[in-house]
């Protein structure tokens, strides 16, 4: 069975979370439990390290999806780094540095939430 | 006794088939799975193991792995429903110049005329989720066929050309 989990810290008024293992159709959940437990807490400036994330597919991709709206409406974001080639290009492939910002590292995403205020 | 004789009978008939195809270069194997999201996991291990022995390269082994994984997605959840019992066959057919996936499965049928090509932009502001399996799969293989005998089966075949 696909191993997947996930880690949540938080520094200051951002919440990092930290992705680990293989995210497809039947990991997702886990990620969608992460992020609801972090919207329902009125958590919408998010962070997420793919550092340790080895495989995504778009089931895994729809839980962005999912949640953006929500927490945009709240005034945050959900902004993506350190993601490996590999689950760059499926990213890519799907259009979706067009919906989120991408960055190299988890310091120049939390960099950018601090610059906002 | 009699099982016996027949199981040695039927390994001889398929070391047979085995130096045959090997013969002619053509490798076929074979998995099948219940419709259940916990098992793409080894679905993923058994395309892997296979494609490496065929000598792709990684950047092609991850496409196939992706094209099929969201292959059977589409099946668990749109032909089986998510019901965990159903049937899938996954059948690996591949020679020097081509590596082809069958998917067969007995659930709803499916069209896949009937889900057009994602405007992905557009896709995207809509944050609509489903469909983008299919788009992948097509990004990803150099064919995607799909044969739907309402009732009886459905079949997804993936190919990748192969450049040696």
């Amino acid at each position: 069975m696909a191993e997947f989990n996930t880690s949540v810290k938080e520094q200051g008024k951002i919440s990092i979370v930290n992705l680990n293992g293989f995210l497809d159709a039947h990991t997702a959940s886990t990620l969608e439990n992460t992020f609801s437990s972090l919207v329902d807490n009125n958590k919408f400036n998010i962070v997420v390290n793919f550092k340790d994330l080895s495989y995504i597919s778009s089931a895994g991709l729809g839980v962005f999806m999912a949640f953006i709206e929500k927490v945009r409406e709240n005034g945050g974001d959900i902004k993506l780094s350190a993601m490996s080639e590999k689950v760059f290009n499926i990213f890519d492939l799907l259009g979706f540095p067009l919906l989120y910002e991408i960055f190299n590292t988890e310091g120049e995403a939390i960099k950018k939430f601090e610059e906002k205020k | 006794m009699k099982y016996l004789i027949l199981k040695v009978k039927q390994l001889k008939n398929s070391k047979r088939k085995n130096k045959l195809s090997n013969n002619n270069k053509h490798i076929r194997k074979k998995l099948v799975i219940k419709s259940r999201t916990e098992n793409l996991s080894s679905l993923r291990d058994f395309i892997s193991e296979n494609a490496n022995v065929a000598g792709l390269s990684t950047d092609e082994i991850d496409d196939i792995i992706l094209a099929v994984d969201e292959a059977c997605t589409n099946i668990i959840k749109h032909a089986y429903k998510s019901m965990p019992d159903g049937e899938i066959v996954i059948e690996i057919d591949y020679n020097s110049k081509k590596f082809t996936i069958k998917l067969i499965d007995h659930g709803n049928s499916f069209d896949p005329q009937l889900v057009p090509l994602p405007d992905l932009k557009k896709y995207l502001k809509q944050r609509k989720v489903g469909g983008l399996g299919l788009y992948l799969m097509k990004s990803l293989m150099d064919d995607v066929q799909y044969i739907s005998v309402p009732g009886k089966y459905n079949q997804v075949l993936l190919s990748k050309n192969l450049n040696n």
